[in-house]
């Protein structure tokens, strides 16, 4: 008899998962961040719920701060999957001009925490799927693949549901939600092998080119749109052609590129094996508040 | 196998990637996967095992070792050493406390398998963090302090993995470096052991010298142990069978989870194939409705497959239109499961709210979801000595046995031959948490004996020789609300009428039917639980039934309702503010609850929940005993 391998049986969990929660949710809907994490989970989806296209819309809530290649890579996947696109700004974030050079950590708060929490309310989603994974950083190697949010979008790690076998209990309260991980278990290298075997369209920056960059506060970073950033900075940076790509994608400068020559999947897959530094490490996020930073960020409502 | 070889092989993987991605690629590509649980304390160990593991497969970063010599001198246990353990211990508030309190999941590879560690607590009370990580588990490592031997916790440890169905178990003896690699202290610890786990009913299991320190038998056989000759850690890890090939070789069953109909000319049944395998052609039966019919086709995203097995997400499409939905079970057509409504089961309980026997909860199994009730435990096991100990309920951590009956008939299987259709959640229906897993042992004959007796003379006839509609007025308030003032007015009016009617109140059934129990939770979800069966008889004679109990719950109140044909429960909520009926207190009773002369009194040391959606509120602030009543008989009427 044939023995599945790894990626055969992460696949049929993720697209249990899945179908789970549209069995069991009311009003279900897809986080789609269009990074390497979001293509899987919507190619995952796209499995699942075939020949039907996926009963749920995809959300994207956005920053104004998504590199160009992002959001026309986002438009194509929308209409090719017959998905329903939602975009969300949180307005009030806009109103302030809230932006990554000048408000740090505030921006992630304003524009995807706040922005996230506003989007659920406002369209009344009681169940959002996201493409967290459990070895991306300490504190999510223990979040539930159900993950139970108060009506005010609070986490508390101390009261979550036990998940045993792969019996999900989706119950809930009124004004209640879950979010749910359709790919906990899924590595890094799990989801490069995934895309490469199934032919997965991502955003052309995870690829090395040549691009114009400049450097910041010690980063180096792809001269995406000038104009904007010389508003915000006061000057206009000077800029710099190299090689370069990114190992994962937010907003700038929130995200950093690195200097590289892979400009193929198996180039990408191979530098990532023998790099020495983790993945979340280019994100200024995780280094709020000592080690706890993303721990701290999840009680809040972010992802 | 001889030392450098093992060793080769580790480097081999990281030249393979620099050299030949290609190749390596396809290497990953083909990996199984195994998931197992890790057993111990942290004294035992496990953490730094763990650390060791995923350190010795390179799944440690440059920036994460940073951080973690930074920790390790800050917090760590081991000196100024690496403190393996600081890698693998999650939350914040566990860090300080030093412990890890519950499962967390980690991942490396090798060149064969890619591995998921559940990394769950030892401790007596995180017993259900264990039994989270270890059903899914294809495998447990059981860790043992060298200098200390079999402990109660070993054998607890290795109890819980048995009775959840762990078939590979390993015996790993850890800190053989402090005991100085004595073969001698191996050898007894693994005799001490065998003696505990053949009374437990293992009847096999891999003991192997390790030390998670120093690296010992972990990935290459260690010079400090030539004497021993079994495989290391990590071989033993890359070659023992998985569950899903073994569930393979099974009967076909796969639960429906969702019914895929994009257009009129395509039906097909999704779901995660739980054992067996199927293709087109093959004859299949769905429950529980028994209907058969042949598989036309097996549809997937990339193509129509030729066959898939246990393990597969697939989408299902039969020659014929028939009957199947969420919760129906596709099974193989000559050895389908069995349906039953009676069970014996194992519990493991899960919560800080203790079972309470009779109440309704859910019932998840597969993809089935049911109401259960749960009868008084036979017995509850004492996971250190395995002794079976009299109970009334299950309290946090509690694993024992009891009988539970579903409000109408399940697919399973016994969880002993299918953990798909015989493990199970229970899940509170007022809080949603869910409260307990179990795992059914067999269902009870009496449930296929035991029929219903076909009368001639039904509740119809009952009904329409009193040429009226029988009903349930199920007052609910607390102790001095008007309950009982209320519910008499309106049985006046009635009788003046003409209507046949009979009033069952509290105070009364407590004389006689109910005179054994007691104010206990418990006590009071069987004085419900009666007092609504008779109430049901006395709809099935024909009658109006009156009733008027403080009635507390609201799971007991929806459970007598679901004993009843819709429309036919009225749930009045007499509302009368704490305030109002403490100051009226007609029997004094209030009082003596104050004084503490009256235990779980409703409204002051148990509490009272208001009825969500009753069909009738009066509000005795605004009216009168006699306009209440006029009302709620109105209300009867425009309704029937």
């Amino acid at each position: 008899m044939k023995t599945l391998t790894h990626l055969e049986r992460l696949e049929a969990e993720s697209i249990h998962i899945i179908r789970e929660v549209v069995a069991e949710a009311e009003k279900p809907v897809m986080l789609y961040s269009v990074g390497k994490d979001s293509a899987v989970m919507l190619h995952l989806a796209r499995k699942a719920f075939y020949p039907s296209p996926p009963p749920f819309p995809l959300l994207h809530v956005d920053t104004t701060w998504k590199f160009k290649a992002m959001y026309e890579l986002r438009n194509r996947m929308a209409t090719e999957s017959g998905m329903e696109l939602l975009v969300y700004q949180n307005p009030e974030a806009a109103e302030k001009g809230i932006n990554p050079f000048e408000h740090g950590s505030l921006h992630t708060d304003m524009w995807k925490t706040e922005g996230l929490k506003q989007a659920l309310d406002k369209y009344g989603f009681d169940a959002a799927f996201g493409g967290a994974r459990r070895d991306e950083e300490k504190s999510r190697a223990k979040e539930r693949i159900f993950s139970f949010r108060t009506s005010s979008h609070g986490w508390d790690p101390k009261n979550q549901r036990p998940e045993l076998w792969n019996l999900y209990n989706a119950r809930k309260a009124k004004g209640e939600s879950i979010r749910v991980f359709p790919i906990s278990n899924w590595t890094e290298l799990d989801v490069w092998q995934y895309i490469h075997l199934n032919d997965i369209p991502i955003v052309p920056l995870y690829f090395a080119d040549k691009r114009p960059t400049f450097e910041w506060e010690g980063g180096l970073f792809m001269a995406d749109d000038m104009d904007r950033i010389e508003k915000i900075l006061g000057y206009r940076p000077e800029t710099t052609e190299k090689s370069i790509r990114f190992r994962t994608l937010g907003c700038f400068p929130l995200t950093g590129a690195v200097e590289s020559e892979a400009a193929t999947l198996p180039d990408v897959i191979q530098e990532t094996l023998l790099t020495t530094t983790s993945e979340r490490q280019g994100r200024v996020i995780d280094k709020d508040a000592g080690g706890a930073g993303m721990e701290v960020k999840k009680q809040q409502g972010y992802f | 196998m001889a030392d450098t070889e093992t060793k080769d092989a580790v480097y081999v993987t990281e030249k393979l990637i620099a050299e030949d991605i290609d190749a390596y690629l396809v290497q990953h590509e083909h990996k199984t996967m195994l998931r197992f649980i890790t057993c111990g304390s942290v004294d035992d160990g496990k953490s730094t095992l763990i650390g060791r593991l995923l350190y010795d497969s390179k799944m440690i970063f440059e920036d994460q070792l940073d951080a973690l010599q930074s920790d390790s001198k800050k917090v760590g246990t081991q000196g100024q050493e690496i403190d393996f353990a600081l890698l693998v211990d999650g939350l914040a508030a566990e860090r300080e406390q030093g412990i890890t309190i519950d499962v967390a999941y980690r991942f490396f590879n090798t060149e064969k398998r890619k591995f998921i560690v559940a990394d769950c607590p030892g401790h007596e009370q995180y017993t259900r963090n264990m039994v989270t990580g270890a059903s899914t588990a294809d495998l447990a490592v059981i860790l043992i302090d060298a200098r200390k031997g079999v402990l109660v916790q070993t054998r607890r440890h290795s109890y819980l993995c048995h009775l959840i169905g762990i078939k590979n178990i390993v015996l790993a003896v850890n800190k053989m470096d402090l005991v100085d690699y004595s073969q001698e202290a191996f050898d007894k610890i693994v005799a001490d052991y065998t003696e505990f786990a053949n009374s437990i009913g293992i009847d096999s299991f891999t003991a192997m010298p390790i030390s998670g320190f120093k690296g010992d038998n972990i990935t290459s056989h260690s010079e400090k142990t030539p004497w021993y000759e079994g495989p290391t850690l990590v071989d033993h890890l890359e070659s023992v069978e998985v569950l899903s090939s073994i569930d393979a070789e099974k009967p076909f069953r796969m639960p429906v989870q969702w019914v895929n109909r994009p257009n009129l000319d395509f039906r097909g049944f999704s779901g995660l194939i739980a054992t067996g395998a199927v293709k087109p052609g093959d004859k299949i039966r769905v429950l529980p409705s028994a209907k058969t019919s042949t598989v036309s086709r097996v549809v997937a995203f990339d193509g129509d497959l030729e066959e898939a097995v246990a393990g597969q997400s697939v989408t299902v499409c039969f020659e014929d239109e028939i009957d199947c939905s969420r919760g129906s079970v596709i099974a193989t057509a000559d050895a389908p499961p069995e349906t039953s409504d009676q069970f014996e089961a194992t519990f493991v309980w899960m919560s800080d709210d203790p079972l309470m026997p009779g109440r309704a909860y859910w019932l998840k199994l597969g993809t089935q979801l049911v109401s259960v009730t749960v009868q008084e435990p036979k017995y509850v096991i004492n996971v250190n000595t395995m002794a079976q100990l009299a109970t009334k309920t299950f309290e946090l951590n509690a694993i024992g046995v009891a009988e539970l009956t579903t409000d109408k008939q399940i697919v399973f299987e016994p969880y002993e031959d299918n953990r798909t259709l015989g493990g199970f959640i229970l899940i509170d229906k007022m809080t949603n948490a869910t409260v307990a897993a179990g795992m059914l042992n067999f269902s009870l004959r009496r449930a296929q004996n035991v029929h219903w007796q076909a009368i001639d003379i039904g509740r119809k006839q009952h009904a329409s020789l009193k040429n009226q509609t029988p009903a349930v007025l199920w007052f609910t308030g607390l102790s001095g609300s008007g309950k009982s003032t209320i519910a008499n007015l309106v049985e006046k009016k009635l009788h003046r009428m003409n209507r046949h009617t009979f009033l069952l109140d509290g105070d009364n059934v407590r004389h006689g039917l109910n005179k054994d129990l007691g104010f206990t939770d418990a006590d009071r979800i069987e004085n419900i639980r009666r007092v609504g069966e008779v109430a049901k008889l006395m709809t099935d004679a024909g009658l109006i039934v009156v009733t008027a109990f403080i009635s507390p719950f609201q799971a007991e109140r929806d459970m007598v309702r679901s004993m009843l044909p819709e429309g036919e429960f009225l749930e009045i909520f007499i509302d009368t503010p704490l305030k109002v009926a403490e100051s009226r207190d007609v029997k004094g009773l209030y009082k003596k609850a104050r004084a503490g002369e009256l235990k779980n009194f409703t409204g002051i040391d148990s509490p009272y929940e208001a009825p969500r959606e009753p069909e009738i509120r009066i509000d005795t602030t605004k009216l009168s005993p006699e306009e209440a009543a006029t009302l709620i008989v109105d209300t009867l009427m425009g309704d029937i």
